[in-house]
C-alpha cells in the first residue's frame, strides 16, 4: 500500500510533500512526543500526530516514515510544510479525531 | 561498494557541526546531514538508524538545554564515534538524568512535544557505549561508540 491509497481511503486533506506520495506503508505510528517517534516508529509508518511544527519534519525525515498525518483537522505550521516539500514527504491531514483516525487506519493497514 | 561486502569504510574521516542553543527551528539538521553520508559511504541501515537516534536526542539536549555546542563525528574502519559537547548549565545529577521521565524542560519546550525526559533512554538504548561527563555550570560532553559490525 502506498501513502496515495490511504488518502484516497480515508479522503485525506493533501498539504504539501506530494512527491512522496508513493512512498510505501508498512505499518502506523500513533504520538505527539518526539521522542517517542525517535525511539519507536519504524521506517515506512503512517504517523499520526497534533504537533504541526517544523521538528516534525526533522523527525519524520530522520526515521523515514512514509507521511505524516495531523488529526482533528488541524493544519501544518508554515515552516512544517516548507520542509515537506523539501524532503518530499507528505502532510496529510484528517478531520478526524486520534482515536478514530487510528482504529481506520489500523484496520486499512492491516487488511494488506 | 555493495552492501554486505566486509569492509565497508577502509579509511578515517571526521565531522564538525555546530548546534545553537535555544534555536529549534534548526534541530536536527546536524542529525540530517551525518545521516546523509553515512549512507553515502554504505553504513549498513541497522546501525544509521540507531546511530541517528542517538545523535539526534543529543543534539536536541544542545538545543533544549546548553548555550551552544558542537558535534563531532569520527568514523573509523571498526567504530563511528560521536562526541556532542556544549557549554551550558551541565547536568548535577547524572544518574537521575538518565532515568526514563526525568525532564527539566520547560513547559513551552513540553507542548512542543520535546522534554518527556525520554532522551538519554533513547540515546543508550541506541549506543554500543554512552559516556556522559558534566561539569555544573560549564557544560556537558557526550559521547557515543556505535561498533561496525562486520557484515557476513
Ligand atoms: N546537554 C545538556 N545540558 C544540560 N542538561 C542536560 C543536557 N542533556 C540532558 N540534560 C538534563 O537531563 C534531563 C533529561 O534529558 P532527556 O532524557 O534528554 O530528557 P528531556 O530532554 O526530554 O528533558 C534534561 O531535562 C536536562 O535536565
Ligand atoms: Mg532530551
Amino acid at each position: 500500500m502506498v501513502v496515495e491509497d490511504i488518502v484516497k481511503a480515508l479522503k485525506l486533506n493533501v498539504f504539501g510533500g506530494n512527491e512522496g506520495l508513493l512512498r510505501e506503508v508498512t505499518g502506523g505510528y500513533v504520538s505527539d512526543l518526539l521522542s517517542d517517534v525517535m525511539g519507536n516508529a519504524l521506517e515506512g509508518d503512517i504517523w499520526a500526530t497534533l504537533q504541526t511544527h517544523k521538528n516534525v519534519m526533522a523527525v519524520a525525515s530522520l526515521k523515514d516514515v512514509a507521511a505524516v498525518i495531523l488529526v482533528k483537522g488541524l493544519k501544518p505550521d508554515e515552516d512544517m510544510l516548507a520542509q515537506a516539500n523539501e524532503e518530499g514527504i507528505p502532510v496529510l491531514g484528517s478531520d478526524l479525531e486520534t482515536f478514530e483516525l487510528a482504529g481506520r487506519l489500523y484496520a486499512l493497514i492491516n487488511k494488506e | 561498494m555493495k552492501p554486505g561486502s566486509s569492509l565497508f569504510i577502509d579509511f578515517e574521516m571526521k565531522f564538525k557541526y555546530e548546534i545553537e542553543g535555544g534555536n529549534f527551528s534548526k534541530a536536527g539538521n546536524a542529525s540530517s546531514a551525518v545521516k546523509k553520508i553515512l549512507k553515502q559511504l554504505n553504513v549498513p541501515p541497522s546501525i544509521i538508524k540507531k546511530l541517528v537516534v542517538a545523535l539526534y536526542e543529543g543534539e536536541v539536549n544542545v538545543v533544549a538545554h546548553a548555550w551552544n555546542g558542537c558535534i563531532r563525528v569520527d568514523i573509523e574502519t571498526d567504530r563511528i564515534f560521536v562526541s556532542i559537547e556544549d557549554e551550558g548549565p551541565g547536568i548535577p545529577d547524572i544518574a537521575q538524568a538518565m532515568q526514563e521521565g526525568f525532564s527539566t524542560a520547560s513547559q513551552a519546550v513540553r507542548e512542543m512535544g520535546f522534554g518527556a525526559g525520554m532522551g538519554l533512554p533513547n540515546m543508550k538504548k541506541n549506543a554500543d557505549v554512552l559516556d556522559i561527563r558534566s561539569d555544573v555550570g560549564k557544560g556537558t560532553v557526550v559521547e557515543i561508540t556505535t561498533f561496525l559490525k562486520k557484515q557476513e
